[in-house]
């Protein structure tokens, strides 16, 4: 019998061009490359100093997501930039698009979105397939049993010409999940507690595996925000084997095979998954009963803690400098941490479940007086589903913002922004030092203690506002 | 054609940032990622630990070294986590540096760094001791011994990976390198279904 395999090593091996060596990488085969304005203008002028061009179009997909304004355009179709030199970088982009024969979902394009929202959404994302983009987040992908991950800019240029990256077999560790989530308890909440539990850089190297009842049971846009968080932790990918849950989300998808032909495909992707007695380099296990709704207090996203348990006392200088960038002493119950800023969206939690869970908590509430509350769907199919289903509307009664789609606060380079010094509770992945705009303060949660907190005014655990069935 | 210089040898002066943990966000924030092209991105680097709001300069080592004189960026534990953005590593070259030392860098800041021919070089925690309590010392690191040897006479080796340490030392380039595989390329499509 052949060795038992993990689910990274079934996927790398059927993508291996030319195995690596001592002195040389293995050259990687790239089932699906996805760009965005940001980090690829450089990347195409590089493939026009050859004199190249992208060598396969129908593996590159591209989309405006970063520096687009998520606020609708004036009478005259004019867009609100926040500079001329973003505007550029979009016409930059749709240009390189129209020279390459890309397919961009530009403006008009009703998939539009961001990177991560759209691949899933239209079923460019397939199990089994390697992903990369020019963003850390591309992890997200692995949802799917894919290796996904993010690249540079010289890299996505390596891919634009040869539709092959040279890289190193990470290592493997396998996260195992026990138990069942308590009521209230989200993917986030998961997310969050694993990158506490590995530390800032403790997947440093790994390509990491996610299993257990815990990850077995969460839907899939649950699983999509855990496998997007796995930089958070240091680590280059994280993936989830595809079960019947994974093929049914992707039946029927635009880019995925129709009829008989997508039985045949999810067959195969079934078989994605690791074998009994594979060896993984390091494998931990967190009980995933004990788990509850986290929010971090502050400036990298392991930094966090149990709602319920309050803000933790410093242990170390580095988190006695983070309280205090933060503005907390450490010790105190979370309802100090006023909200002045609320953002609801970001390819962590930008999805129909994440903004159904937020309005479950707002339906038939207000937002806290003076707090600003921002809800950014994901992509452009998500808008319109939402809308279709009402959402909007319990937003705007609450006295949010709805906006169009975009990466918006995630990233805070398109115009949407905290001030310096507000405290935002924020449902994307990074709660760095101004990454919200200079001198913001970010509180990573789910969407569901996002919105409870925007209701309270405080960072607060969403349970109080949850019909729950006892346990 | 290659991407960069050659990279060999070469002594600078040290300029040490204590803080761990330090984010691509840091090196570059976000609001400057607008650019379509590499040049110029030094002025900003570390921008919101150089500059207050209006542009005018906080009292901030950076602001205050000649940057061609301290090429070597020493940093505490695990710089560069955070975005995949390659706007880092062309920040902090267009500022002057040449080489960053942690103890732990993150993997894809180091990737980037090595394909701009940034040198990423870690050590251990007592090399880094020795290193930010003397700041102002003068470093040389050799990447074809792969060494690093402090003012005190001290020599350590640190590990680059073998082809990007090749890629540095001859200037070989990375993209030229895959674009000779395309024959293999091709029959790994057609071989796998995968053919255009
Ligand atoms: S939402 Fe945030 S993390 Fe996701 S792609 Fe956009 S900027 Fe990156």
């Amino acid at each position: 019998m052949s060795k038992p395999k993990s689910l990274f090593e079934k996927v790398w091996e059927r993508h291996i061009v030319e195995e690596e060596g001592a002195d040389k990488p293995a050259v990687l085969y790239i089932d699906l490359h996805l760009v965005h304005e940001v980090t690829s203008p450089q990347a195409f002028s590089e493939l026009d100093a050859r004199g190249l061009k992208v060598r396969r179009p129908d593996r590159t997909f591209a989309t405006l997501d970063h520096s687009i304004p998520t606020l609708a355009p004036d009478a005259d179709g004019n867009r609100p930039y926040v500079t001329a030199q973003a505007k550029k970088q979009v016409e930059t982009l749709e240009a390189n698009a129209a020279k390459n024969g890309l397919r961009l979902f530009g403006y008009d394009a009703e998939n539009r979105g961001v990177v991560h929202v759209i691949g899933p959404e239209m079923g460019l994302t397939q199990p089994g397939f390697t992903v990369v983009c020019g963003d850390s987040h591309t992890s997200t992908h692995g949802a799917f049993g894919c290796i996904a991950f993010g690249i540079g800019t010289s890299e996505v240029g390596h891919v634009l010409a040869t539709q092959c990256l040279a890289q190193r077999k990470p290592k493997t560790m396998r996260i195992n999940i026990t138990g069942a989530l308590q009521p209230g308890v989200t993917g986030k909440d998961v997310a969050l507690t694993v990158i506490n539990t590995l530390g800032f850089s403790g997947g440093t190297g790994y390509a990491l595996e996610y299993a257990g009842p815990v990850i077995e049971a969460l839907d899939m846009e649950g699983r999509m925000t855990v496998c997007n968080l796995s930089i958070e932790a240091g680590a280059r990918c994280g993936m989830i084997a595809p079960d019947q849950k994974t093929v049914e989300w992707l039946r029927g998808r635009e880019y995925v095979p129709q009829g008989a032909a997508f039985d045949e495909a999810a067959a195969q992707w079934l078989t994605l998954k690791s074998d009994d007695g594979a060896v993984f380099d390091k494998e931990i296990t967190i009980d995933g009963s004990a788990i509850e709704p986290m929010a971090t207090w502050g400036t990298s996203p392991d930094q966090g803690a149990p709602i319920v348990r309050g803000v933790p006392v410093a242990a170390n200088e580095d988190e006695e400098r983070a309280l205090k960038y933060m503005g907390f002493t450490g010790g105190e119950a979370r309802e100090v941490e006023k909200v002045d800023v609320v953002f609801i969206g970001s390819c962590t939690n930008g999805r129909m479940a994440d903004l159904r869970a937020a309005a479950a908590i707002m339906k038939g509430r207000k937002v806290a007086p003076g707090v600003r509350a921002l809800i950014v769907p994901g992509s452009e199919w998500v808008r319109v589903e939402a809308e279709k289903e009402g959402l909007h509307n319990i937003f705007l009664e609450a006295g949010a913002e709805w906006r169009l789609p975009g990466c918006s606060m995630c990233i805070a380079m398109n115009g949407d922004f905290v001030l310096p010094g507000q405290l935002a509770v924020s449902t994307s992945n990074r709660n760095f030092e101004g990454r919200q705009g200079p001198g913001s303060r970010t509180v990573l949660a789910s969407p569901a203690t996002a919105a409870a907190s925007a209701i309270a005014g405080h960072v607060a655990d969403p349970r109080q506002f949850m019909q729950l069935e006892s346990a | 054609m290659s991407n960069q210089e050659p990279v060999n040898s070469f002594s600078s002066r040290i300029v040490v940032l204590p803080e761990a943990n330090i984010d691509t966000d840091q090196i570059i924030p976000a609001r400057f990622l607008t650019t379509t092209t590499k040049a110029g991105l030094g002025k900003v680097a570390f921008n919101d630990w150089r500059y207050t709001a209006d542009g005018s300069n906080k009292p901030h080592i950076l602001n205050e070294i000649d940057p061609t004189e301290h090429r070597v960026l020493v940093a505490g534990n695990n710089l560069g986590c955070g975005s995949s953005r390659e706007h880092a590593p062309w920040a902090l070259m267009d500022y002057g540096f040449k080489a960053v030392i942690s103890t732990e860098i993150a993997d894809i800041f180091k990737s980037n760094s090595l394909k701009n021919g940034l040198l990423p070089v870690v050590v251990s925690p007592d090399i880094h001791d020795k290193l930010t309590q003397n700041p102002q010392q003068r470093v040389t690191i050799d990447l074809e011994s792969c060494t690093l040897t402090l003012e005190d006479g001290t020599t350590v080796t640190f590990q680059v990976e073998a082809f990007a340490r090749q890629c540095l030392l001859e200037g070989v380039d990375a993209m030229g390198w895959l674009l000779k595989r395309l024959p293999e390329i091709e029959a790994y499509e057609k071989t796998n279904g995968k053919a255009a």
